[in-house]
């Protein structure tokens, strides 16, 4: 181990500030609710998403505006002592994408309890929103998390308010689904806290920064990096460690559905992220790249497959967010960056935050559509669909432009991400990756034309809906696939907006 | 001397944990658990924790054990066992886990020497929290978002366990006492609770300055208030209840408050004002400490079980 | 190194590695899920005594032990408790439902999953 810095590692920006309301503002929410009951917890939440996505534009405004990440010192008490919080450029995507998605499954949701307004103060509903509050605090603290315990408890927050989020609906197989990825989280986050003991048993911090800082030698970083990426995989439900996520993700109600796919698996990848990039030593980093992208690879392929023969529509988007997660693993050894140029500035590096952000919203928009589908004609079986496009026009383009980003066809943000990593996979060498990435492709036209096909279809006895849809219930997926679309405006090249914030060599952590 | 006494921890410790992987019945394996708790308490002492040791006594072996009981006593009615898995599975998982504790064993026997440590550090920061046992300072003040957190994740693990109560008795009470309530637990929770109390107070008291704080005194009085329910001496309360939900979240809002008013009178969030410090953090823990019993008491009294009387 | 050679620290770290392990084949053996999170009881135990053992390594400036990892003990052990709370009452409800008290047998058992 090497002595820590003297200077201190964080310097707290003005706009610092903000993150900490991005964090602590829902936590006052899910406060309130509990304490005024049922009758206000819609208007608190409607109040929180809004007056959060102020935060969200400040916090952008802010990073646009100085050019440098946002940091914040809590307490004023310097790490290693302390905790920071700090949003890059990268974060600061995160914290949007999370802001959009959780405002628009919100409308969702609201828009759905006016359906039946005799239960709208009723368990379920009350439930979802405290539960998606924690849900958005949760996230925000990882995004822009800088300590690692700090990040294991934002973890298991978002794991409580994930689990119950599953089970919302009460019947028996939810339960199960709900166990199961409370087995498998809590697995995850143990193995997670295990590599933070063994890290700060070596290095006495818990600071990213300040372990970036750090040289390491002997095998315990290495494994204490081992043990957390191995915890957060299960988290993140990359394959063969996928079991839990389908029935979880089908089984939820169609707005939960929608933030567990879109967000809640995103925060476990992008912690992986950070420990690769930001704390492993340049040679584990190399092999845990190699061995994150074989298991990615393997995630795109089998998963595609799965999703392919999937009967439910709503089981068919869940195995389709285990491949699309793949393509975020397959980034590692793409984006390893050279001498010259850190991985930050690769082409690569942009299209994996494309492929994440685009997948958030196009995935989000499918539940969201799924779940109008399922609402006017009380199942989900696909081929029982046939002719849902004249009912729900809305709904089939929302999903129909969602698809667009998960087969990569212009224009979608899909397809500049897989452009761009297609690209990196060529250009750096890894053909086998690049044919992953045709083969996931045409896997996702083929599931996504499935349903393409049956809302086209026209049977002889027209398909009527068992109750009347309202246009403002199939909005919300529209604008978020619409939003999926508009980020295929991006130029192909590295996108410097993700590179805030970062250093600006790799001279900081050559061996 | 001490090392034979360690020694001998340490091996009661791994056999009541082995007991618990070849216990034939769920409840045999739970009362080893109880006393591993327990003894873990006792070993963690040993190692100059007792911050530490009271809580894993108190909620480790404690409040775990009464909820993994509660919860066996529900499960009595099941049909026997499902399948496990067969011999090579276990032997493969065997071998598989005992090669995962040789190797964090040659980590543990890899830590650096001398250890990196910010025990000067917290004792140095020490002063500008006015208190004198630095784990509270480190959870109070150095680290207090973290603290925060896990107040919200208390809450929302509340939230969760309350949401699966069926539709129509959700905002209801829980069902803790037992048809018929046995004779010497209604002599113990008429007799136990004001000491409990007492001993809370204590704790939550001299938590600044020695150890004991907030978790511990919340956890016992938490033991205390389930004592009196299980005995039938109080009803349980009904979860939509207004006073409940305030005792809920009294802790964390004025944690958040205080928080918040670090902006106006220290400079930040969660900074205190170096003059004041000491009492806006016992003032957090007093909160705090009903709000854990509270949540604690209902975690283990678990979903609504009988319809809201409105 | 010798037994003599071993500080309480060291011999408790060790000793939480093999809980560690011993609640890992607990959490993987058992098919009762009852009995696997008391397994997640005994591995996150082994975890803070780990935790425990860098704690007492720490002890300097006048403290038995390194603050800061203790007061990260105190925190997991409530995080801990949350989770076993939150996964009984979720298990008392599958048996409420379904009769069972394992995964495997509940996804077999349970009725087609269309709404």
């Amino acid at each position: 181990m090497s002595p820590l810095a003297t200077e201190p590692a964080h310097v707290a920006t003005p706009g610092g500030v903000l993150l900490v309301l991005a964090v602590m503002l829902p936590v006052v929410a899910v406060l309130l609710m509990l304490a005024l009951g049922p009758r206000w917890t819609r208007r608190i939440a409607l109040a929180t998403l809004a007056i959060g996505l102020l935060v969200t534009i400040a916090i952008l405004a802010e990073l646009l505006r100085t050019g440098e990440a946002l940091t914040y010192v809590v307490g004023g008490w310097q790490p290693p002592l302390g905790i920071a919080l700090r949003a890059d450029g990268t974060s600061v995507a995160m914290l949007a994408m999370t802001a959009l998605v959780i405002a628009a499954t919100g409308c969702f949701g609201y828009a759905q309890q006016q359906l039946d307004p005799a239960t709208s103060h009723g368990r379920a509903p009350t439930s979802f929103w405290i539960l998606l509050m924690a849900v958005w605090s949760a996230l925000n603290a990882i995004f822009v998390g800088e300590d690692l315990f700090n990040l294991y408890v934002a973890l298991e927050l978002l794991t409580f308010a994930a689990v119950p989020l599953v089970c919302l609906d009460g019947r028996a197989e939810t339960m199960a689904a709900a166990l199961r990825y409370l087995m498998f989280a809590l697995l995850g986050s143990l193995l997670y806290l295990l590599g933070t003991a063994l890290i700060y048993g070596s290095f006495g911090t818990l600071d990213i920064s300040l372990l970036s800082q750090a040289s390491a030698e002997g095998p315990v970083f290495p494994v204490a990096l081992a043990l957390m990426i191995a915890g957060l995989l299960a988290k993140a439900a990359l394959f063969p460690l996928h079991l839990w996520l389908p029935p979880a993700h089908a089984g939820a109600p169609a707005s939960a559905s929608a933030v567990l796919s879109a967000l809640v698996i995103k925060a476990p990848f992008f912690l992986i992220l950070r420990l690769v990039l930001d704390v492993a030593p340049p040679q584990s980093a190399a092999f845990a790249g190699q061995f994150l992208a074989v298991l990615g690879a393997a995630s795109i392929l089998f998963c595609s497959v799965m999703a392919l023969r999937q009967a439910r529509l709503k089981l068919m988007i869940a195995y389709s967010t285990v491949a699309q997660i793949g393509y975020l693993f397959i980034v590692f050894p793409l984006a390893s960056g050279s001498e010259t140029l850190p991985p930050w500035g690769t082409i690569a590096w942009t299209g994996g935050a494309l492929q994440l952000i685009s997948h958030a919203l196009a995935k989000a928009a499918m539940f969201l559509a799924a779940g109008a589908i399922a609402e006017a004609y009380g199942h989900d079986r696909i081929s029982d669909l046939g002719g849902f496009g004249r009912a729900l026009p809305i709904s089939a383009a929302a999903f129909g432009l969602a698809g667009l980003s998960l087969m990569g066809i212009p224009p979608s943000g899909g397809f500049v991400a897989k452009c761009l990593l297609l690209t990196a996979a060529v250009i750096g060498g890894h053909p086998w990756l690049a044919a992953t990435i045709l083969a996931g492709g045409l896997l996702a036209g083929s599931y996504v034309f499935r349903v393409v096909d049956r809302a086209l279809a026209t049977p002889a006895i027209p398909l009527a809906p068992r109750k009347p849809i309202p246009r403002r219930l199939e909005l919300a997926a529209l604008v978020l696939a619409v939003a999926a679309v508009l980020l295929g405006l991006v130029p192909l090249q590295p996108f410097a907006f993700l590179q805030i914030g970062r250093p600006d060599s790799l001279t900081a952590v050559a061996p | 001397m001490s090392l034979l006494l360690d020694l001998a921890l340490v091996a009661w410790l791994l056999a009541l944990a082995l007991y618990v992987t070849s216990a034939r019945g769920d409840r045999d394996a739970i009362v080893a658990f109880i006393a591993f708790g327990l003894l873990l308490g006792l070993g963690w002492t040993r190692i100059a924790a007792l911050d530490v040791a009271l809580t894993e006594a108190a909620i480790g072996g404690g409040v775990t054990g009464m909820l993994l009981l509660r919860a066996e006593a529900h499960l009595r009615k099941r049909k026997p066992g499902g399948p496990s898995k067969g011999v090579v599975g276990k032997a493969v998982t065997a071998v598989a886990c005992v090669m995962v504790t040789v190797g964090l064993m040659l980590v543990v026997l890899a830590f650096p020497s001398p250890a990196p440590t910010l025990a000067p550090a917290a004792a140095a920061a020490l002063p500008a929290t006015g208190l004198g046992n630095p784990v509270t300072a480190v959870l109070l003040a150095y680290r207090a978002l973290d603290t925060l957190l896990e107040k919200v994740v208390l809450i929302l693990a509340l939230i969760g366990v309350w949401s699966l109560a069926p539709d129509g008795l959700w905002g209801g009470a829980p069902r803790l006492r037992p048809a018929l309530v046995p004779e010497p637990l209604a002599y113990l929770a008429q007799m136990l609770p004001p000491f409990g109390v007492l001993i809370a107070v204590y704790m939550c008291w001299v938590g600044a300055d020695a150890p004991g704080g907030t978790f511990q005194a919340g956890t016992v009085l938490a033991a205390m208030w389930l004592l009196v329910m299980l005995a039938g001496l109080s009803p349980e309360p009904e979860t939509r209840g207004k006073a409940l939900r305030l005792t809920l979240i009294a802790g964390p809002a004025l944690f958040v408050a205080i928080g918040f008013l670090g902006f106006a009178m220290a400079g930040g969030f969660l900074s205190y004002p170096e003059s004041i410090a000491k009492p806006l953090i016992v003032g957090i823990e007093a909160a705090l400490t009903l709000s854990i019993a509270a949540t604690l008491g209902l975690l283990v009294a678990g979903p609504a079980q009988m319809a809201s009387g409105r | 190194m010798s037994v003599a050679a071993l500080g309480p620290a060291t011999l408790f770290g060790l000793c939480g590695a093999a809980l560690a392990g011993i609640g890992l084949f607990v959490v993987i053996t058992h098919s009762g899920l009852l009995r696997r999170i008391v397994g997640f009881n005994i591995l996150g135990a082994g975890i803070f005594l780990v935790f425990g053992a860098v704690a007492r390594r720490g002890a300097g400036a006048g403290f038995g032990g390194d603050p800061v990892p203790q007061a990260l003990v105190i925190t997991g052990i409530v995080v801990a408790f949350s989770a076993t709370a939150l996964a009984v009452a979720l298990l008392q409800r599958l048996f409420d439902l379904t009769g069972r008290e394992t995964l495997e047998a509940a996804q077999e058992h349970s009725p087609r999953s269309e709404a």
